[in-house]
């Protein structure tokens, strides 16, 4: 399966012996608009992906704690069915999928165009279910974590328990959790990788092309390869920078 | 759902291949990981050093960057590799960085005063190690390990970017073919959480197993 | 308890044709820029018992950790039963010795913790007969039947399957002093070993330790803050500070006739409570 191609530019002789392979950087180094461009869409992706499946995981962490079992046993299929399937099946299943479901012109497969105009689209809402699951699970141990005497002097002072989870549980919770929180960033920023399977022009849609525009396959993927890796350790670096600049009131 | 029976001939095919994958895989990675994990505590300087580097790099990229750089890079330079064999190393190595991190976290966990007492007796490096420090940091690494094996399986459908072999390609294939493709995605979902669920399960019982004496 | 052990030599004159059974002549430690042992000269004579007591900081620990090569020393010589500890001598200069002789010489000196680091993972016969089918090689059904004998004599028959995990802390560090007393060691050295337990658990393991002290069967050099048990069972007391040996003696001389302010601060701190 691999590919002639490779063999287009001869590779020299050194010592007597052809190297297999030479590497051409300028192929990534003429092109690379698409990697930052890339790059930049990954990232944005990402912050969408953690901003909605954080809303969803919010909802759904404080849903588990009321205890409501209706409430407990749809989070728990949610997070669970989530969490056991390959985050590709779920793009397979929004991109290919849904707009099939629906009989051609139908109010059903109108409204999912709507919702799902361009692979991108598709992409982060798929991400921030992906990501909601694993949220769930982050902020339901947030919630255990904050200790039983918080809530019992809240409870004391008479406050209902929506006053309580807003102003006692959520911001003695988001400290704890923040480190999870900069964390799942970065996973999902690698999790976008996979994007450019429907088309999506994220980074590694920039390695793919350079491979299939000028079969350089190792260059593209090394490019975008240190390019995740240098993004990720800045990511690293600069979110526990950040989370220990956050002062605490509570 | 009569349209995917039909397949289930093609589609078992597939998910033999992404089994076998996995399989090898696991038992390649954790090999990698148990070796990573004791070089990065207790190697020479150097070798720490490297380790570091690759536990770091690998964990810091996409597992599609390994899977692609994998695919080309060795026939590129002559070592002629199977899509499999080369899939299989990708996801391996991907294993092994995490593997070797979860190793090295769970026996950095064993308090200094075992190994004290272990040296106090008399032993040396090895026995130590496998006598008093794996069989304390082996129960701390079931958890863990058991999320990594269930993010393999997971990640074995990013063979279908390069393979053409294995479960979720064999579900692709057939979708497009018979033109349901929401009917072949929900099979394939109940597929996936049936195993990825199974690991979990079997994770949760070795667990309970090997922690006889430890609270 | 015969007197004539109580007269102790200082090592400046240890040119005698014995060598004791535990050697220390001018020891230091550092870690990076703390000193923590500046030079420590102590004789230890076979079968004798010596408590050493001092302030909290003052180097104890680490003194029977360098004793026990836990840890390395950058001057001076240790020696065990006539052996250089950690070390061999080549030249003059001490030369790190191999893996394998500083486990062996680890067999002759064991060493009861302060945390009892028992192998939780082990039961409590488990824990007493490893190390001698492990390093010595004993075989199976004869150290399991000398391990029931240990647990027996530190009356602890009953829980010989029990895991650790299940045992309270004075249970614990019985089972400790048992594991010691299997591996058959020349010295043995314990570290605070009352120090972690509840007020209600200190007799069982003191009284052990009395029993084995009496017996004057292995040397014994026994950390503690147990003033009582250090009058009774000891031959001889040291008191450490800041690294050095400040003072030693008879119990009745150190504790009732202290020499130093430092000893006298130190002792008035327990008369007081
Ligand atoms: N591993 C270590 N690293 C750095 N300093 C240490 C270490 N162990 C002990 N120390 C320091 O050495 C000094 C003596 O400690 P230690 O021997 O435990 O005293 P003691 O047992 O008499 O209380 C203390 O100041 C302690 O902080
Ligand atoms: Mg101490």
């Amino acid at each position: 399966m691999i590919p002639d191609h490779l063999n287009l530019v001869p590779p020299p002789l050194i010592w007597g012996i052809r190297l297999p392979y030479q590497l051409r950087w300028e192929y990534v180094l003429n092109n690379k608009d698409w990697f930052i461009d890339g790059l930049l869409l990954a990232l944005e992706m990402a912050l969408i992906g953690l901003a909605f499946g954080s809303v969803i995981g919010l909802i759904c962490a404080f849903l588990h704690s009321s205890g409501n079992r209706v409430a407990v046993a749809v989070v728990t299929t949610y997070v669970e069915l989530i969490r056991n399937v390959p985050l590709l099946l779920l793009v397979f299943i929004f991109h290919f999928g849904l707009p099939q479901a629906f009989p051609r012109r139908s109010t059903g497969q109108e409204l999912v165009l709507d919702l799902l105009p361009t692979p991108e689209r598709t992409f982060m809402v798929v991400l921030s279910i992906y990501a909601g699951a694993y949220l769930t699970e982050i902020f339901r141990a947030g919630i255990l974590s904050v200790g039983r005497r918080y809530l019992d002097a809240g409870r004391s002072l008479g406050l209902t328990r929506m006053q309580i989870a807003r102003s006692i549980t959520l911001p003695i919770m988001l400290r704890t959790v923040l480190p999870s929180l900069s964390n799942t960033f970065i996973s999902l920023f690698k999790d976008t990788g996979i994007a450019f399977f429907i088309g999506v022009r994220e980074l590694s849609f920039a390695a793919n092309r350079v491979n299939t525009d000028f079969f350089r396959p190792i260059e593209g993927w090394a490019a975008a390869g240190l390019l995740y890796l240098v993004t990720a350790w800045f990511l690293a670096f600069g979110l526990r920078f950040l989370e220990g600049r956050i002062k605490w009131t509570v | 759902m009569e349209v995917v029976w039909e397949s289930r001939e093609l589609l078992w095919q597939g998910l033999e291949y992404t089994l076998r994958l996995f399989a090898v895989v696991i038992v390649l990675g954790t090999a990698i990981g148990i070796l990573g994990g004791v070089g990065l505590l207790y190697g020479h300087a150097i070798i720490r050093a490297l380790l570091r580097a690759y536990v770091d790099i690998i964990r810091g990229m996409p597992l599609i960057v390994t899977i692609f750089i994998l695919f080309y890079g060795p026939v590129a330079y002559g070592i002629n590799l199977s899509s499999f064999q080369s899939i299989a190393l990708a996801l391996a190595i991907f294993a092994g960085a995490h593997m070797s991190e979860i190793v090295r976290g769970a026996i950095a966990t064993i308090p200094r005063g075992q190994i004290d007492a272990a040296k106090s007796l008399g032993l040396t490096f090895w026995p130590r190690l496998f006598s008093i420090v794996l069989p304390q940091a082996l129960p701390l690494m079931i958890p863990p390990w058991t999320n990594l094996a269930v993010d393999i399986f997971k990640g074995t459908s990013l063979a279908v970017l390069v393979s053409q072999a294995d479960f979720l390609f064999s579900v692709q294939k057939r979708a497009s073919a018979r033109g349901h493709y929401l009917a072949f995605y929900m099979s394939a979902m109940v597929v996936y959480f049936v195993c990825c669920f199974a690991i979990s399960r079997a994770g949760a019982w070795l667990s309970r197993r090997t922690r006889i004496g430890l609270a | 308890m015969s007197d004539s052990r109580q007269a102790v030599a200082p090592a400046t004159t240890a040119a005698t044709a014995t060598m004791p059974m535990v050697r220390i002549a001018g020891v230091h430690k550092r870690y990076g820029d703390l000193h923590v042992l500046r030079g420590v000269d102590l004789d230890v004579q076979t079968g004798e018992v010596v408590c050493i007591i001092g302030p909290s900081g003052s180097g104890k620990t680490t003194l029977l950790r360098c004793i026990n090569f836990l840890e390395t020393y950058q001057e001076g010589r240790i020696w065990v039963d006539g052996q250089l500890v950690g070390y061999r001598e080549r030249n003059g200069k001490l030369v790190p010795a191999s893996e394998k002789e500083i486990a062996r010489l680890r067999t002759e000196t064991a060493m009861v913790f302060q945390q009892f680091n028992l192998f939780p993972h082990m039961t409590a016969l488990q824990n007493v007969t490893f190390g001698p089918i492990k390093v010595r090689k004993v075989p199976k059904d004869v150290a399991r039947q000398r391990g029931m004998e240990l647990l027996a004599r530190v009356g602890l028959a009953n829980k010989a399957d029990s895991y650790p995990a299940h045992l309270s802390g004075g249970q614990q560090q019985r089972v400790a002093i048992a594991r010691a007393l299997a591996m058959e060691p020349k010295v043995m050295l314990f570290d605070e070993v009352t120090s972690a337990l509840d007020p209600e658990l200190v007799g069982e393991v003191l009284a052990v330790m009395q029993d084995l002290a009496a017996s004057h069967g292995v040397t014994m050099i026994v950390v503690t803050h147990e003033m009582l048990f250090a009058r009774e069972a000891a031959d001889r007391i040291v008191f450490m500070d800041q690294g050095i040996v400040i003072e030693q003696g008879p119990p009745a001389q150190v504790l009732d006739d202290p020499q130093s302010e430092r000893l006298r601060a130190f002792l008035s701190r327990f008369r007081s409570a």
